[in-house]
């Protein structure tokens, strides 16, 4: 059914549709709204044989997610930012565990400096955790990808993040197609663990393996990404059948076909890339883009061949890695090995800086004409940056950086003069 | 002692006031003096010998499990309860068990509660275990979060007094003057500080959750009376047992028991129960004995008996006889009052 609703909302019930059985909340911006929505159904009824947990941290979330998932019940948490690096090592175990939780994560820049607002830092962090990470472009991917999301952790036997950009999605009011519950009963089997803790057969979970097995454990685990590979796309084709939209698989392109420039991206800024793109191929650009939507696995094969006939790829993230430069970037640059073209890294809408179609439009344009430099930050404020520098140099003193930029910034310089 | 309550069992039958299980009625006879208790615990784990905490768990699960008809999932911190009852492809545990991560143990609990709850099967039972440092240091946070939810979950802490499985290093259940790696017996004040650490089972009670206990090994009676009085209300219940560790503690392997009673009768390990807040019963001492006894025999405390330290030897009696005022725990018409 259509309706105007918030993001967040929207996902609160897709998932309630998906008929978890236990729910872990913790409070954290932006992905908080998704939990009460959760709350509220399950406290009026309308969301059946659910318990609803209220805990202490984002650590307990995710452990008491742990326990239930080993226990056989379909668990669900969701959580941001500075929440999920201090449940990093409850995410790291239940993934070793096997445990097939789905978990929201509502994309924000960690800290310090604080900041509430947008980027993919938080997610990024924990991209080698042995998650499926699964990134969104709208509201109604959100929706669709949470359903899928319990299928395929489940199928795996790996937990699943489902990764949308905080604010632009969880708190965006747009239309979305809320499914039918009985299409999500016809789609999503109950869970059916193959290993539960349970008296009549008792077992012994999370013993320790030492170097005679460990490497062979994490081949296994590399092996059940490998094997999403195959299957998000058939559980994308599936859910097509039965809702009747295409959401989810490993990539989506838009106009890459003929495309000598390509964008490579992923989550919500896609939908102002293509609509970049369209006003740039007005004026006779070849020029398309590809969405990354499976993070991890990373589908290596799919972005290969979806490249192979572009002069030059651009990858466009909102998170890069201190010291070294891109993160998607060196995966993307992975797939394109053999390929003799540039790949540009552009690091942009950090702590929420909107990416606005002006800059892009400028970057493209400095693209097309393979003016970038490698590693490339949109809409840096070099004078800025120079200034600090300079300051630096002069006080040879070292601490607190924010504060002294913020100084150089807004009604505070104002004020200064 | 509790079951001579029940039962009247005359001097001359032993001599002393000890009472053994051979000479009560066989229903209240203790679990362990059983042919069919669960051995939740097998035997041929690889804990040191005279491990105190090998002791408490055995007891107290195979108590737990006959409370609950064998109805009963473990959730377990990282320690040396964990490392030595399950080296892969090996495990000691005859129950449904698991192991997740060091601080998490009562969170993961009460993940399992609860999807015992929407399951419907709110006859399998929960408990989960850590020694004291997955418990009042790193576990803490959880704990206190399964606690104030009132999570039907009996916490189990084996308390040990420190870091065993790292190496012996403090933690916030070492006592004072206590040598560890990290507390080395060296300077003016040699050993751990004065004036620190955390009494959890009083900050547990006082989340007024239904039940909170404090037991030890030597009392075997007294533990398993303790760990059925919580299997038999729901929600959040603690018990810490003193579980004395001869590798830790430096003492021998063959005085685990008699430690772990020495400590009870010199009130350094006080005794007792509550409910809802409020402290219900104490375990009475007759005669207190002096801490020296007790500290002696274990070379943890060796340097409190070097010349000098009269004064650090004397802090520890004053704890013993704050912990006797404090938790009442002289006998009426005992020899000290």
């Amino acid at each position: 059914m259509l309706k105007q609703m918030e993001g967040s909302v929207a996902v609160a019930e897709a998932v309630g549709l998906c008929r978890p059985e236990v729910i872990c909340a913790y409070p954290i911006t932006p992905q908080t709204h998704i939990v009460e929505g959760l709350g509220e159904m399950v406290k009026s009824g309308k969301l059946e044989n659910c318990e609803y947990l209220n805990v202490e941290s984002e650590f307990a979330a995710l452990s008491v997610g742990i326990g239930s998932s080993a226990a056989g019940a379909r668990t669900y948490t969701a959580t941001a930012s500075q929440g999920i690096l201090y449940m990093a090592e409850a995410v790291y175990n239940a993934s070793g565990m096997g445990l097939p939780i789905v978990m929201t994560v509502g994309n924000r820049a960690i800290g310090a400096p604080i900041n509430i607002w947008n980027d993919q830092t938080d997610s990024m962090s924990m991209r080698d955790a042995g998650w499926i990470q699964l990134f969104c472009e709208t509201n109604q991917e959100a929706v669709d990808v949470h359903i899928q999301a319990f299928r395929i952790a489940e199928a795996l036997s790996v937990p699943v993040m489902v990764c949308m950009d905080g604010f632009i999605l969880t708190h965006a009011y747009e239309r979305v197609d809320i499914p039918e519950q009985s299409q999500v009963d016809e789609f999503l089997p109950p869970f059916v663990p193959r290993q539960v803790l349970d008296p009549a057969n008792p077992i012994s979970m999370g013993a320790m393996v030492g170097p005679e097995a460990f490497t062979e454990v994490r081949y296994l685990a590399h092996h059940r990404q490998m094997e999403a590979l195959d299957l998000i796309p058939q559980v994308a084709e599936s859910f097509r059948e039965i809702f009747g939209r295409d959401s989810g698989g490993l990539i989506s392109t838009y106009k890459a076909d003929d495309a000598e420039t390509l964008i490579v991206s992923l989550g919500s800024v896609i939908g102002t890339i293509k609509d970049v793109i369209d006003e740039r191929r007005e004026n006779g650009e070849k020029i398309g883009c590809v969405a990354i939507r499976s993070y991890r696995p990373f589908p290596i094969q799919a972005i290969h061949d979806a490249c192979k006939h572009a002069k030059r790829v651009v990858v466009i993230e909102k998170c890069f890695a201190v010291g070294m430069g891109g993160i998607v970037a060196a995966n993307v640059r992975m797939a394109l090995t053999t390929l003799p073209l540039p790949v540009y890294t552009v690091v942009a809408g950090l702590g929420g800086r909107p990416i606005t179609q002006k800059s892009l439009h400028r970057l493209f344009e400095q693209a097309g004409q393979d003016k970038l430099e490698g590693l490339h930050f949109l809409d840096l404020d070099k004078q800025l940056v120079d200034k600090i520098l300079e300051q630096e140099e002069l006080t040879g003193c070292s601490g607190s950086t924010a504060e002294n930029i913020l100084s150089n910034v807004g009604v505070v310089a104002t004020a200064k003069v | 002692m509790n079951q001579a309550e029940n039962q009247k069992v005359r001097f001359y039958q032993t001599g002393t006031y000890t009472v053994g299980n051979r000479l009560l009625d066989g229903d209240i006879r203790t679990v362990q003096a059983s042919s069919d208790r669960s051995n939740s615990l097998d035997s041929g784990h690889r804990a040191c010998q005279g491990c105190g905490e090998a002791l408490g768990a055995r007891y107290a699960i195979d108590a737990a499990m006959r409370e609950t008809n064998n109805q009963l999932i473990a959730c377990n911190a990282t320690g040396c309860l964990e490392v030595f009852t399950t080296p892969y492809p090996e495990t000691a545990w005859q129950m449904p068990w698991i192991h997740s991560l060091f601080g998490n143990a009562a969170a993961v609990a009460t993940g399992v509660a609860a999807a015992m709850k929407v399951k419907g099967r709110q006859d399998v039972r929960v408990i989960a275990q850590g020694g004291d440092g997955g418990t009042t240091d790193i576990g803490f946070g959880c704990l206190s979060g399964m606690f104030d939810r009132n999570d039907d979950v009996l916490y189990i802490c084996y308390d040990n007094q420190a870091y065993m499985n790292t190496g012996v290093q403090r933690s916030s259940a070492t006592p004072p003057a206590a040598r560890t790696a990290t507390t080395m017996p060296v300077g003016p004040e040699p050993g751990n500080q004065f004036g620190q650490g955390k009494n959890v089972p009083l900050v547990a009670l006082a989340h007024n959750i239904p039940y909170v206990a404090t037991a030890s090994v030597h009392d075997l009676h007294d533990l398993e009376r303790k760990v059925k009085k919580a299997m038999s209300v729901r929600g959040s219940r603690y018990l810490q047992i003193f579980v004395p560790c001869p590798l830790g503690w430096g003492s021998k392997p063959c005085d685990t028991i008699k430690l772990a009673r020495m400590a009870t009768e010199c009130g350094l390990w006080p005794m007792f129960e509550g409910e809802y807040g409020e402290i219900t019963n104490t375990h009475k001492l007759r005669r207190p004995s002096k801490v020296d006894g007790y500290l002696k025999l274990q070379r943890r405390f060796a340097h409190l008996f070097k010349p000098g330290q009269e004064g650090q030897l004397a802090k520890m009696q004053d704890l013993a006889d704050t912990n006797i005022r404090k938790f009442q725990l002289l006998e009426e018409g005992s020899d000290d009052e």
